[in-house]
């Protein structure tokens, strides 16, 4: 480890994307993602990179799927209003199976919304807000040694699966500063090449990996790449079972990775009668307010998915029969996974909308009441 | 170090963020656990400004201050919104010029001339946040004079380094002097 420095979130993600090899950002700023894009025009030059800002987020998103096929780690960053721009370009980069990271740092919505403002509510549309059946893979980090670790992580995902990685951060950990240690070294995952000619070459090969391998443009491997529904072959297809054989394959090719993708943390959750379920900024306040249940003498744990798609439904699985309350800073959006997973009549609520963090007071109430309930 | 809680509140612009992440740079440099946050409008210049940090030994889970062991304000309005309904426990500083009503506490109150001895040493106000830093780090009595001194070099802007050295130097004065007087 190297020695500990004072960092922001968005600064430890920028530089998690700079460990993992990224090479190219496009983006269009806006608050509270900014300072990526600005860490990203002062360093990627310095490496041989590039960093263009764009004449929008439409184009930013189109501007990495191209980058990334001719081989270079590419990310983008935005907030709401840039999220909602990117999904068809989201869809585009998910169907041809492009490698990329996109980084949304949540502020509070809809629309314009509340631009300095914290929250919660893009987690429904980082799983269904580019249309059609998908694969997608999103990341919540809660800590600024998390945006490291998990941008590090999502650029492995990214490059090993052929799956666009959402960072699904929220303006408290986006613009949080904190003390961080960074490692010498991390480990980074490249994207499988293909080891037959070009001649040989199955570009989106149904084989059992799940996961083609993946030539740059610009090695002598032709090939088509396309948002239409393609064949093996890359060219489109109207063929009902070709179409079928590869939706079948793209929206199931994360599945036998799974253990590996769903991260997640257990606190205290052995003789837990009450699992506080939070992820991302408030996750902070709801782990205080564990503790502090706890010194009440109150049966409380914590369980936080770190990935939140695809949801790690097994593992919270096993305590179905408990209680649980989901604290989000949204109007109710994760909650609809536990209440899916667990039973909806064993799940409370706790919402907060106006752009302000949810509190540890504002849980700890909520735990005192749903325990004496329990009791 | 049990835990501290700062707030630096006043107007956008006056480098209340910056002030508040060079005490944080302290901090770690003194070996502590550390978080800093701030809120402010979409303006550059002026609405209300506020920057947040706290300090422990221990981990720090939620990163907002929900009771502030010293709050530093530079602007009337800030005052009345973070100094006027703060604990008699909790130390409060206020720049003289910027806050110029203020009601009686009986213990931990301030009134300084940040701005003023700004001024006076460099013709301008800027490096004034500096100053209040220096004001703040030792009226908490938490972090050592080397450890902000090298935040502060860590931090400055290129070229306002001695400057901003000195600012800091004076804001440590005024803090030391305040203690001696109370």
């Amino acid at each position: 480890m190297s020695k500990a420095r004072l960092m922001q979130g968005n600064e430890a993600c920028a530089e998690g994307a700079l460990a993992a090899g990224v090479k190219f950002y496009a983006g269009y700023p806006i608050t509270p993602s900014t300072e990526i894009a600005e860490i990203m025009a002062e360093k990627l030059p310095l490496i041989g990179g590039t960093f263009i800002q764009m004449e929008d987020e439409i184009g930013s998103m189109a501007a990495i799927i191209g980058a990334s096929l001719t081989g270079a780690k590419a990310l983008t960053a935005t907030s709401g209003p840039g999220f909602s721009l990117k999904q068809e370009n989201l869809g585009y980069a998910i169907a041809t199976e492009v490698p990329c990271v996109l980084v949304n740092v949540q502020r509070a919505g809809p629309s314009t919304g509340l631009p300095t403002s914290p929250a919660q509510a893009d987690v429904m549309q980082a799983r269904w807000g580019t249309h059609g059946d998908h694969p997608i893979i999103a990341l919540c980090p809660s800590s600024v040694q998390e945006c490291y670790e998990l941008t590090v992580k999502a650029f492995n995902f990214a490059e090993e699966f052929r799956q666009p990685v959402i960072m699904l951060m929220d303006e408290v950990v986006g613009h949080l500063r904190e003390k961080v240690e960074l490692p010498d070294a991390v480990e980074v995952v490249e994207r499988k090449k293909p080891s037959v000619s070009p001649d040989e070459y199955i570009p989106y090969a149904n084989n059992e990996s799940m996961i083609p391998a993946m030539a740059n443009f610009g090695d002598g491997y032709r090939y088509h790449v396309t948002g239409l529904t393609h064949g093996e072959n890359g060219l489109p297809t109207g063929k009902p079972a070709v179409a079928e054989k590869y939706l079948e394959r793209l929206t199931r090719k994360l599945d036998p990775y799974l253990d590996r993708i769903q991260l997640y943390e257990e606190i205290l959750l052995e003789d837990a009668e009450l699992i506080v379920v939070a992820y991302g900024g408030p996750a902070r306040s709801a782990l205080e307010a564990v503790h502090a249940a706890r010194s009440e003498g109150l049966n409380v744990g914590f369980f936080r998915p770190i990935t939140i798609w695809p949801f790690p439904q097994e593992a919270l699985e096993k305590y179905a029969g408990r209680q649980f309350l989901v604290p989000e800073m949204n109007s109710g959006q994760l909650v609809g996974e536990i209440e899916r997973v667990v039973g909806r009549r064993q799940v409370q609520r706790l919402n907060r909308i106006d752009g302000e963090l949810i509190t540890p007071d504002q849980i700890l109430q909520r735990i005192r009441e749903v325990m004496t309930h329990v009791q | 170090m049990a835990k501290q809680q700062f707030i630096f509140s006043g107007t956008g612009g006056q480098g209340l963020i910056l002030a508040a992440i060079m005490l944080a740079d302290a901090a770690v440099l003194a070996g502590q656990n550390v978080v800093q946050s701030q809120s402010y409008g979409p303006e550059a210049r002026g609405g209300a400004s506020k920057a947040e940090v706290i300090i422990s030994d221990e981990a720090i889970n939620y990163p907002k201050v929900q009771r502030p062991d010293l709050v530093l304000s530079i602007s009337q309005e800030a005052y009345k919104k973070y100094g006027l309904t703060l604990d008699e426990k909790a130390k409060l500083i206020v720049d003289d010029t910027y806050v110029p009503e203020t009601k009686p506490r009986s213990r931990n109150f301030y009134s300084l001339p940040l701005t003023k001895v700004t001024r006076t040493e460099f013709g301008s106000e800027q490096s004034a946040n500096v100053v209040a830093l220096g004001a703040v780090a030792a009226i908490s009595r938490q972090l050592s004079l080397e450890h902000v001194r090298e935040a502060v070099r860590q931090r400055a802007p290129k070229g306002t380094t001695d400057r901003n050295l000195k600012a800091l130097e004076l804001g440590w004065q005024l803090g030391v002097g305040a203690l001696n007087q109370a």
